[in-house]
C-alpha cells in the first residue's frame, strides 16, 4: 500500500521534484473501477484509505485512494464545497487544458485515439509511416 | 333477410349447472330437441338414410402389389419455412469486408447485396484484387466500417441461380481417353460472366478511385501482426 507523504514534512531524499499529496484540491486519475479514467479531484479525506471525490459531471462519491493515481495538477478549494463553487473553481484553475498538454495527458489522448483506428485508418497509417522512413 | 334454413352456431339446450352435468334429464332433453316431433313426422320411426354407394373411386384403388416387410413409421410434416439469414447490422451495401477463409483469406472485398439463401454477393473488384463476383458466408467475414459508394450498381440479375455449376452431360467412360478427356475440359470463364463483372466493377472502381488511397488498401491483404490484438482491434 501507497504512502502518502504528509503535508509540512520535508524531503530528506529530493527537494526539487516532490511527489503529488493527498490533499483537498489534488487532481487524480481513476485507475480502476466503474469511473476508470477519469479525472476526479479530492475534495475531503474520509480516513487514511478512502476520500471523499468529485468532477464536475460525477455525483461526488467516496473512493479508495488506491484506485486513485494522483497528478501534480492541484486546484483552489476549500473542505468540501459546493458543486457550483467547485466547478467554477475547476474552470478557474484551467484542469483541463493543463492535463492536456502535460505529457501523461497527451499520452492518454494519443492512446484512445490508436485504440479507435479503423482498419482502413491503420493501413493509411502504414502507408506513412514508410514514406517518413523513405524521406529519412 | 338471412334465409331460414341458414342457422347460426347454436348454443347447447342444455345448460351446465356445474361442468359435466346439465340441468335437463335425458327425458327432459329428448322433449326439448323435438325428436318426438321428428318421429311423428316420420310414421313414428327414426327417420333413417340408406348407406351411400360405394364410390367410384373406391373400386379403382386396387390393392397394393407389393407390402413391405417391415411395419416403416412414416415421418411426420414439416411444413417448417427457414428464415433468410440474419444480416448483421454492420454489413450494409457498400462495405469493406475481410474474408477469413477460402481462396481469398484475407482480401478486403466489397459487399454488394445478399442474396436469398442468406449468402452475401460480393467482388473485389476483380481488377483491384482479382476476387471475381462471388458468394461468400456471412460467418466467415469481418466487417468493415469503412464503405464504399455503391448506388451507382445494377446487381438485379444476380441471384443465387446465376452462381449454379452447370449440370455435366454423363461421359461414356471410355476406358484409356478417361484420363486425357478430363485434362481437357478445365472450363474457360463464359464472356456473359466477363461482361457482367465489368459492368458491375466499372462504376466501383470510379467510386474507389475518388476516396484517396482506398484501392491500395483493398489491393492489400490483411493479416494480424505482432501485438494486434483481435479481441481489441476496432474493424
Amino acid at each position: 500500500s501507497k504512502i502518502y507523504r504528509i503535508a509540512g514534512q520535508t524531503d530528506t531524499a529530493s527537494n526539487t521534484v516532490l511527489t503529488p499529496l493527498v490533499e483537498i484540491g489534488r487532481v487524480a486519475l481513476v485507475n480502476y473501477g466503474k469511473e476508470y479514467g477519469r479525472l476526479i479531484v479530492i475534495v475531503d479525506v474520509v480516513d487514511q484509505n478512502k476520500a471523499l471525490v468529485d468532477a464536475p459531471d460525477m455525483v461526488r462519491t467516496q473512493m479508495n485512494l488506491n484506485r486513485l493515481s494522483l497528478t501534480d495538477i492541484k486546484i483552489d478549494i476549500k473542505r468540501v464545497p459546493k458543486k457550483k463553487t467547485f466547478v467554477k473553481a475547476m474552470e478557474a484553475a484551467d484542469v483541463k487544458n493543463k492535463w492536456e498538454s502535460s505529457s501523461w495527458g497527451r499520452k492518454l489522448i494519443v492512446q484512445k485515439r490508436r485504440a479507435s483506428l479503423n482498419d482502413f485508418d491503420r493501413f493509411k497509417i502504414m502507408l506513412a509511416k514508410i514514406k517518413k522512413a523513405g524521406i529519412v | 333477410m338471412a334465409p331460414s334454413t341458414v342457422r347460426s352456431a347454436r348454443k347447447s339446450r342444455n345448460p351446465d349447472l356445474v361442468r359435466g352435468v346439465g340441468k335437463y334429464s335425458r327425458s327432459k332433453m329428448y322433449h326439448k330437441r323435438g325428436l318426438w316431433a321428428i318421429k311423428a313426422k316420420n310414421g313414428g320411426v327414426f327417420p333413417r338414410h340408406d348407406a351411400k354407394p360405394a364410390s367410384p373411386m373406391a373400386e379403382l384403388q386396387k390393392p397394393p402389389k407389393f407390402y413391405p416387410a417391415d411395419d416403416v413409421k412414416k415421418p411426420l410434416i414439416n411444413k417448417r419455412k427457414p428464415k433468410p439469414t440474419k444480416l448483421r447490422a454492420s454489413i450494409t451495401p457498400g462495405t469493406v469486408l475481410i474474408l477469413l477463409a477460402g481462396r481469398f483469406m484475407g482480401k478486403r472485398v466489397v459487399f454488394l447485396k445478399q442474396l436469398s439463401s442468406g449468402l452475401l454477393l460480393v467482388t473485389g473488384p476483380f481488377r483491384i484484387n482479382g476476387v471475381p463476383l462471388r458468394r461468400v458466408n456471412q460467418s466467415y467475414v469481418i466487417a468493415t466500417s469503412t464503405k464504399v459508394e455503391i448506388s451507382g450498381v445494377n446487381l438485379e440479375k444476380f441471384d443465387d441461380c446465376y452462381f449454379a455449376k452447370e449440370v455435366e452431360r454423363k461421359k461414356k467412360k471410355g476406358e484409356g481417353e478417361f484420363f486425357e478427356a478430363e485434362k481437357e475440359e478445365k472450363k474457360a470463364i463464359p464472356q456473359q460472366k466477363k461482361d457482367d463483372q465489368k459492368l458491375v466493377d466499372d462504376s466501383l472502381i470510379k467510386s474507389i478511385e475518388g476516396v484517396p488511397d482506398l484501392k491500395s488498401y483493398l489491393a492489400a491483404r490483411f493479416s494480424l501482426k505482432s501485438g494486434m490484438k483481435p479481441h481489441e482491434l476496432v474493424f
